[in-house]
């Protein structure tokens, strides 16, 4: 693998940049791997990189039907943030957010995270005490939050709509500081490149169409372009879980509905940080390029079509607009939609199913970005040794026939 | 957008009219006092969730508030089929029949 740095970039620029290297091979798949991963996305791929890295498991094959980071990993907004509720949560996603924090230098590839803080908004005094609860519950796991009055939100955001005559007034909020957003591609193209230099084969345009069994156990997958035999097989394929669990033959406690986003035409810097209304409903940042990017609720009814219908992306559009009057004159350049795999209790589904070496990374809902880091590298450990890794424990299938559930429908931030 | 034909009151409206109202097949257990914990988190949690023709409750909220089945394919939202209650049982393909029962009055 090349080293990217200063000097490779000067060395290149000598020969007018025609010589770079692919960053990953494109390979031909070939007939057995220890293990094969269904889904390259961000979740696949991380599984991949940390299979390899941390356990030594290099005989690995990431298979991807269309492109790589082409699903949920391209689509959504970007979101980091580790401000959940409970225990179970916060341990979890605080562990995704340092590992962020090292990853361009962990890949040596740079993914732009730029942590500007997430604010949350409260409209009305009973949603500033759930904020109170809420930032208390996480200070005291050891997690930055801090509440903000109208005046600290003025500063941090002075785009906000904060006069006492918008529809829904703010009244305050509460901010993680360490927050922030990133560029979703080089997240996925700097794990693919850190996996393939590790030895895995990945392989595009590659669509499993059958999954192999032998009793109860999985014996490899079957390809429009062949069979693959694998000693285990890791499915992380978000909103076609269903799909591939069926093939297995069990189902899953699993919704899968559109979720829209879309961006204005690029402006000069105005928002630094995201902000999210959990009441006029919607969440906005800006990207690097100057789009001014929202997001807002799940389309209400199941889909498997990668878009959005109008009346959620109506919704949206008219909270951003409770909250920034201005934007009403911003042209939207591009709007789409991810499925995502909802949840019963908006938490992740994770690690082993009632098939023997078949594992699952799924109900990761609208927040699976901003958990690849640690969601591939505890699938990875759970993979490797066959057994959950502490941190996804309470993530097991189990959960909804014992009852203890994680719930973190308000933490989601937004309904689906 | 699903322009939805209800089959109550006769007009094609939004589909902002209308909330969907989960699967058309699910039934709720007569006597969930009797079912194990798996069982009981099968019939609340697990879903078919189908990539394709899917059978689904819905109904018209904001109009004449009837319950209804369309058969939709989630892929391209074509609505393949409109009806009543009475028109399609809601009869339990998987078996959960036999401890069930409707669980709205007919």
């Amino acid at each position: 693998m090349e080293h990217y740095s200063f000097w490779s970039l000067a060395k290149h620029a000598l020969s007018n940049h025609r010589t770079w290297m692919p960053a990953w091979h494109s390979r031909e798949p070939k007939s057995r791997y220890d293990v094969v991963i269904v889904g390259g996305g961000g979740q696949g791929l991380a599984t991949a990189y940390y299979l390899a890295k941390n356990h030594g498991v290099t005989n690995v094959a990431v298979l991807e039907k269309g492109w790589l980071g082409g699903g949920n990993t391209g689509r959504n907004t970007t979101a980091i943030r580790s401000n959940y509720f409970y225990r179970e949560s916060t341990n979890f996603f605080e562990r995704s957010l340092q590992l962020y924090e090292g990853l361009s230098r962990e890949l040596n590839y740079n993914i732009m995270l730029s942590q500007h803080g997430a604010l949350t908004l409260a409209h009305n005094p009973h949603q500033m005490d759930g904020l109170e609860r809420w930032s208390n519950s996480i200070q005291l796991q050891g997690i930055d939050a801090q509440m903000l009055d109208l005046n600290q939100i003025r500063d941090f955001m002075p785009a906000l709509d904060t006069s006492a005559t918008a529809r829904y007034p703010i009244i305050g909020g509460f901010i993680q500081r360490r927050a922030g957003v990133a560029r979703h591609d080089a997240v996925a193209w700097g794990y693919a490149r850190g996996a393939d230099n590790l030895g895995v084969d990945i392989i595009q345009n590659c669509e499993v169409t059958a999954l192999r069994m032998n009793g109860n156990r999985i014996r490899g997958v079957e390809t429009k372009t062949g069979v693959i035999e694998a000693d285990k097989v890791v499915i992380a394929v978000a909103g076609h879980s269903s799909v591939l669990a069926r093939m297995a033959g069990f189902s899953l406690p699993i919704n899968s509905v559109a979720l829209q986003a879309m961006v204005s035409e690029p402006i000069k810097p105005v928002l630094e940080g995201l902000v999210v209304s959990p009441l006029v409903h919607c969440y906005v940042s800006q990207s690097d390029r100057g789009e001014i990017l929202i997001g807002g609720r799940a389309d209400a009814y199941p889909s498997y079509g990668q878009r959005g219908t109008l009346p959620a992306l109506e919704e949206t559009l008219s909270a951003t607009l409770n909250l920034f009057p201005t934007f009403s004159r911003l042209k939207l350049m591009r709007q789409w939609a991810g499925i995502v795999d909802i949840s019963p209790d908006s938490s992740p589904i994770l690690g082993k199913t009632p098939v023997t070496a078949l594992y699952i990374s799924t109900g990761w809902g609208t927040g699976g970005f901003k958990a690849i880091p640690v969601g591939g590298e505890t699938l990875a450990y759970t993979v490797a040794n066959d057994r959950p890794h502490p941190l996804i424990e309470p993530f097991g299938m189990d959960r909804f026939a014992t009852g203890r559930f994680v719930n973190e429908a308000a933490a989601a931030g937004v309904d689906h | 957008m699903l322009r939805i034909p209800c089959p109550f009151c006769g007009s094609t409206r939004d589909e902002d009219e209308f909330t969907f109202g989960g699967p058309y097949d699910r039934v709720r257990p007569s006597a969930p006092g009797q079912l194990s914990d798996e069982q009981w988190a099968d019939y609340l949690f697990t879903r078919d969730n189908v990539r394709g023709r899917s059978r689904e409750r819905w109904r018209h909220t904001f109009g004449c508030r009837q319950w209804f089945g369309i058969e939709r394919d989630t892929v391209s939202h074509a609505l393949v089929r409109v009806f009543t209650f009475d028109e399609v049982s809601r009869d339990d393909e998987q078996g959960n029949r036999i401890i069930g029962g409707l669980h709205e009055a007919v």
